[in-house]
C-alpha cells in the first residue's frame, strides 16, 4: 500500500485533541508561504474554502472547478440549512450535543475524535458566514434565526430561506474572488482533472483536460486537495447536478488512494417522486419541511387511488408519528426514508406508479396561517408547483426517497489526508465525519469547516516537511500520466458503438437503486456484481461517444465520467456486501430488529472499511480490503432510537 | 407532445452560426424544456449526427447554468424560472420552438447553445465581497440586523447569475446582476466599511467588460430567475453618487 495507513488522531482528552494538535502542528513561515504551490480541485464550499482560506494566508493556489464558474459548484442546491453549537435559543445545546447526535445519527460509524472537533469548530462557521455578508434569517430583534433539523432535539440550524448552500457558497466564492484579484488563487474553470500524478510516494500535481479547448495539461504543486463532492450519479437518477462525478476521487483510487466506506449512499426521504424514463435529475424537497409538513400514507390499499381530500383523517396513517413518537416527521433521513419505502412496499404509496407518500401541510395552514407556511418555505412551494403542476398549499405534496449524498469517500486521517502523503480530501469527497449517515444541515457545516478551520491547520504541517520538494510538470511521472489520460480518451473516441450513453448510465443506476439502494441483500448484491461487469463491456463495445477530443465535446467528457461510474459501482456493492452488517444509511435486510430497523454488528464491523485498488487487467481484480478500527471512548454504543 | 425546433447551432466562437430545424416528437409533457433537448440529442447521437451543446447542471433553477433564449425571451415564456424548470406541458403541441443563446457582446459564443459568462466573474473580483479573512470574524450576534434590513439584503443575494438580465436588457446592460451583489452587501453592517470602493470598482469592471447601461426598460426584471427587483438598480446608482461624492469631498 501507498503510504501509511493510521488515522493519527491526537492524544489526551476529546475535548482536548484538537487544540493540542493545533498547538504542536508544524507551521510554515509566512514568508516561505509564496513557495508553495497548492492544487484545489473543486470548487464549491469545501474547495471554496479552502482555496481562499490558503490564498489568505499566502500561499500560491490554483484552482480548478469543471463549472463555467466556481459560484456554480453543487454546494448551492442546499436548502435547508447548516447546523451549529451555538446554543443561541438556551435550549441545551452544546458541542458535546452537536457532537453526540452527529455520531449517533451516523450510527457509530465515524471517528470520535473528527466529529468532535467538527462540532467544536461549528460555531467558527457561523461567525465566519456572517462576517462575510451571508444574510442568515434573524429575529425581529436582529439575532440570528434557528429551525429545526432531523435527528436533533434541539434548534440549531441556521437559514437563509430555503437556500442557504447557495448564501454559503456566494460568500466562499466572493473570498474567492477576493484571493483571485489579489493573485494569490489562480482560477481554472471548466477544467477537470483527470488523473492525480504522485512522485516518490507523494502526492505532488494532477493532469487535466480544459472542458473548453480539449487541451489536456500537467500541474505540479507541493499538495493536492481534492475537493470534488460524492459520487451520488452513481445511481444515475439523483438530486446532484448533472455534472457530479467519481472521476477525481476514483482515479486517484486507482493510483493508490483507500476508498473508504463506499456503501454508505444517503436517500434523503423528501424528494420529488421521480415521473418517467427522460428524466435527467430528481429534485429534493428540503427536509426542514417536515418541521411543519406531515407525512401520512392511506391505511388502506384501496384508498390510494383516492384524491386525498377524500380520505378522512380516521383512515390516515401519519405512519412517522405512529412509529417514533418522541421524534415524529424528524425522524433522521434513513428512518424516514425506509419507512416510506417500507409503506410503498405494503402497496400503500400514492401517484403514479404507487411510489409516492403524502407530505400534508393542511394542519400547520390551519395553526399558523398560510401565510407563515409561505415566508418559511414560499420557494419550495413554488418549486413543487412548477415541477409537478400542483398546488402544495391546497393538496398535500407527494414526495418519495431519492439519492442524495455520499457519506463514504477517500479515506483521510485526523489531518484529512489520505494515506498518500501530499494527498488531502475535503468536504463530501471524504468519508470522515458522518458515519453511516449523515444528519441533515451537516453537509455545510463539514464542508466550511474543512476549509476554513481545519485544512489551513493541517495542510502547513505536512508542508513543513516538503520545502524544495515540488517537482517539474515535466517528469517523467506526469508523462506517464498524461500518456494514460490521453489512450483513455482515444478509446473512447474510438468505440463508435450505436447506443446512448445515457441508456448504460441509467441501467446501471436502476441496478443500482434497485439493489443496492435503500435495502440491500446478499444475493441482490451478488447478482449486481454479476450484472455490472457485463454492463461494463457493453459500454466499452456500444457507446457512441461523437465528435473529436480537440474541443468543446460535452459527450465526451460525460463518457468518462460514466466509464469511471462503471467501475466504481462495483466497488460500492462489494463494499456493501462484505458490510455484513445493517448501520445507518446501509440497510441489509438480513440484519434487522423485530421492529425492522438497522442491526449493528459493533463486534465485527465497528469499523472503516477501506479499499485498495489492484489493478485492472480485463477484469478488476477485487480490491484489498484494510479495516480501521473505530474506538469509542466517550460515547457508549447503543441501539440507535427515535422513538 | 410533438414540437418543431429551430436552434442555434454554431460550432465554435470564429465560426457564423444559423437556426436548425429539427422534429422533437414524442416529448412526454412533463419533460423541463432541457430533458426534451436531451431526448432530441440521444436521437441525434444514434443518427450518428453531432448532439446540440448547451450547458446545465443542477436543473432546479439555483446555479445559474442554464442559459437559453426561448421564442426570444431569456429562459423562456415560463417566468420567473430558469430553462431548466420550465416544463413541455407549457407549450401548445405542434408549436415551433426557437431555442438560442443568451446573446449579449460580453458573453461570446462557445459552441451552439453555450456561452462564456466569464465577465460576471470579473464584476465580482472587482470589488463583491467583503474582506473577512477567515478565523477574524467577531461573534455572529454581536452585529444585531433588523430583519427588514437583512431579509432586503436576501432579496438582493438571491441572484443566481445567469445573465438572464444581460441577455434580455436592450442595451446588453449587466446593472441587475451588479446591483443585486452591491446592495446585498451595502444593506448590512459588515458591508459598510469597503461600501464605496466597492461599488465603484465593480461599475468600472461592468463598464470595462462591454455591458451596456440601463434605459430602464426593466426587461431584466421581467425575465430574472430570481426575481431580484429593479428598484436595486436605483439602489446601485445611489451607491455610485454617493462613493462619488464622498471622494470628490476627499473623504
Amino acid at each position: 500500500m501507498t503510504g501509511s495507513f493510521n488515522a493519527n488522531i491526537p492524544h489526551g482528552a476529546l475535548d482536548r485533541k484538537w487544540t493540542n494538535h493545533k498547538d504542536h502542528a508544524r507551521l510554515v513561515n509566512p514568508n516561505n508561504r509564496r513557495k508553495f504551490e497548492i492544487i484545489v480541485v473543486g470548487s464549491g464550499l469545501a474547495g471554496g474554502s479552502a482555496a481562499a482560506s490558503l490564498g489568505e494566508l499566502g500561499y500560491r493556489v490554483k484552482c480548478f472547478c469543471y463549472q463555467d464558474s466556481p459560484r456554480r459548484a453543487h454546494s448551492i442546491a442546499a436548502q435547508g440549512g447548516i447546523n451549529a453549537a451555538k446554543n443561541y435559543q438556551n435550549d441545551g445545546d452544546s458541542i458535546y450535543r452537536l457532537f453526540y447526535d452527529t455520531i449517533k445519527g451516523g450510527d457509530f460509524r465515524s471517528r470520535e475524535a473528527n466529529v468532535y472537533r467538527l462540532a467544536e469548530v461549528s460555531g467558527h462557521i457561523i461567525d465566519q458566514c456572517v462576517a462575510q455578508g451571508v444574510p442568515f434569517a434573524r429575529e425581529y430583534g436582529g439575532l440570528l434565526a434557528n429551525r429545526s433539523f432531523g435527528g436533533a432535539q434541539v434548534s440549531r440550524t441556521f437559514y437563509a430561506r430555503g437556500q442557504t448552500g447557495q448564501q454559503l457558497l456566494l460568500g466562499c466564492y466572493s473570498a474567492l474572488c477576493r484571493q483571485i484579484a489579489a493573485g494569490t488563487v489562480q482560477m481554472f474553470p471548466q477544467t477537470e482533472m483527470l488523473d492525480l500524478v504522485i512522485v516518490d510516494g507523494h502526492a505532488k500535481g494532477i493532469v487535466t483536460r480544459s472542458l473548453r479547448t480539449g487541451k489536456i495539461e500537467k500541474f505540479a504543486g507541493d499538495a493536492v486537495v481534492l475537493a470534488t463532492g460524492g459520487y451520488g450519479n452513481v445511481f444515475y437518477l439523483s438530486t446532484n447536478a448533472r455534472g457530479c462525478n467519481v472521476t477525481a476521487t476514483y482515479r486517484a483510487y486507482k493510483k493508490g488512494a483507500l476508498f473508504a466506506n463506499p456503501c454508505f449512499t444517503q436517500i434523503h426521504p423528501t424528494c420529488i417522486p421521480h415521473s418517467g424514463d427522460y428524466q435527467s435529475k430528481l429534485t429534493l424537497m428540503s427536509e426542514s419541511l417536515r418541521n411543519d409538513g406531515r407525512v401520512w400514507v392511506p391505511k388502506r390499499k384501496d384508498d390510494c387511488a383516492k384524491s386525498p381530500g377524500e380520505i378522512p383523517e380516521k383512515d390516515r396513517d401519519y405512519y412517522l408519528e405512529r412509529k417514533y413518537p418522541s421524534y415524529g416527521n424528524l425522524a433522521p433521513r434513513d428512518i424516514s426514508s425506509r419507512a416510506a419505502k417500507e409503506v410503498c412496499d405494503e402497496g400503500r404509496g400514492v401517484g403514479p406508479g404507487g411510489r409516492g407518500v403524502y407530505l400534508d401541510f393542511a394542519d400547520a395552514i390551519k395553526r399558523l396561517s398560510q401565510q407563515t407556511i409561505a415566508e418559511r418555505y414560499g420557494n419550495l412551494f413554488e418549486v413543487y408547483e412548477k415541477i409537478t403542476g400542483e398546488n402544495g398549499y391546497e393538496v398535500p405534496m407527494r414526495i418519495y426517497p431519492a439519492v442524495h449524498y455520499t457519506m463514504g469517500g477517500l479515506w483521510v486521517d485526523y489531518n484529512l489526508m489520505s494515506n498518500i502523503p501530499g494527498l488531502f480530501v475535503i468536504g463530501e469527497a471524504n468519508f470522515s465525519d458522518h458515519g453511516a449517515n449523515r444528519l441533515g444541515a451537516s453537509a455545510l457545516m463539514q464542508g466550511l469547516a474543512d476549509g476554513y478551520f481545519v485544512l489551513p491547520y493541517t495542510l502547513p504541517n505536512y508542508l513543513a516537511g516538503q520545502v524544495g520538494r515540488r517537482p517539474s510538470a515535466d517528469a517523467a511521472e506526469f508523462k506517464d500520466a498524461e500518456n494514460n489520460v490521453r489512450g483513455k480518451i482515444q478509446k473512447l473516441l474510438n468505440i463508435n458503438g450505436h447506443c446512448s450513453l445515457d441508456s448504460i448510465h441509467r441501467e446501471l443506476g436502476m441496478l443500482l437503486w434497485d439493489k443496492c439502494g435503500m435495502a440491500r441483500n446478499k444475493a441482490g448484491l451478488e447478482e449486481t456484481l454479476g450484472k455490472i461487469p457485463e454492463l461494463r463491456e457493453r459500454f466499452w463495445r456500444e457507446v457512441r461517444v461523437p465528435g473529436d477530443g480537440e474541443d468543446f465535446n460535452q459527450s465526451l467528457e460525460r463518457a468518462g465520467r460514466v466509464a469511471d461510474f462503471l467501475e466504481f459501482a462495483e466497488l460500492l456493492c462489494i463494499d456493501a456486501l462484505t458490510r455484513d452488517e445493517s448501520c445507518g444509511a446501509h440497510f441489509r435486510e438480513e440484519h434487522q430488529t423485530s421492529e425492522g430497523e438497522a442491526l449493528r454488528d459493533d463486534d465485527n464491523y465497528a469499523s472503516v472499511f477501506a479499499w485498495e485498488f489492484q489493478g485492472c487487467n480485463g477484469t478488476i481484480t477485487p480490491p484489498k480490503l484494510h479495516r480501521e478500527a473505530l474506538h469509542f471512548d466517550t460515547v457508549h454504543l447503543t441501539q440507535r432510537s427515535y422513538k | 407532445m410533438n414540437f418543431k425546433l429551430k436552434v442555434w447551432r454554431q460550432k465554435d466562437g470564429q465560426s457564423t452560426g444559423s437556426l436548425v430545424d429539427y422534429e422533437a416528437p414524442e416529448i412526454p409533457p412533463q419533460a423541463s424544456l432541457l430533458e426534451m433537448l436531451d431526448i432530441v440529442n440521444e436521437r441525434l447521437v444514434l443518427a450518428g449526427k453531432d448532439p446540440i451543446a448547451f450547458d446545465s447542471d443542477c436543473r432546479e433553477g439555483i446555479c445559474g447554468t442554464c442559459s437559453l433564449s426561448v421564442n426570444g425571451e431569456a429562459h423562456g415564456p415560463d417566468h420567473p424560472g430558469a430553462a431548466c424548470e420550465l416544463y413541455m406541458r407549457k407549450f401548445k403541441d405542434g408549436q415551433t420552438i426557437v431555442i438560442e443563446p443568451f446573446r449579449v457582446k460580453s458573453f461570446p459564443i462557445v459552441k451552439d447553445l453555450v456561452v462564456d459568462r466569464s465577465a460576471l466573474d470579473r464584476i465580482v473580483q472587482a470589488g463583491g465581497f467583503i474582506s473577512a479573512r477567515a478565523g477574524s470574524a467577531p461573534e455572529a450576534n454581536s452585529i444585531p440586523i433588523a430583519k427588514t434590513e437583512a431579509d432586503l439584503s436576501m432579496e438582493a443575494a438571491a441572484c443566481i447569475g445567469c445573465g438572464a438580465c444581460a441577455a434580455a436588457c436592450p442595451n446588453a446592460s449587466a446593472m441587475l446582476f451588479t446591483a443585486a451583489k452591491v446592495s446585498h452587501l451595502a444593506l448590512l453592517p459588515q458591508g459598510a466599511p469597503e461600501r464605496a470602493k466597492r461599488v465603484v470598482g465593480m461599475v468600472h469592471a461592468m463598464d470595462a467588460e462591454g455591458f451596456g447601461n440601463c434605459t430602464n426598460t426593466y426587461e431584466c426584471e421581467a425575465v430574472c430567475p430570481a426575481e431580484i427587483s429593479a428598484s436595486f438598480i436605483a439602489k446601485l446608482n445611489r451607491e455610485f453618487s454617493r462613493a462619488n461624492v464622498k471622494r470628490s469631498a476627499g473623504e
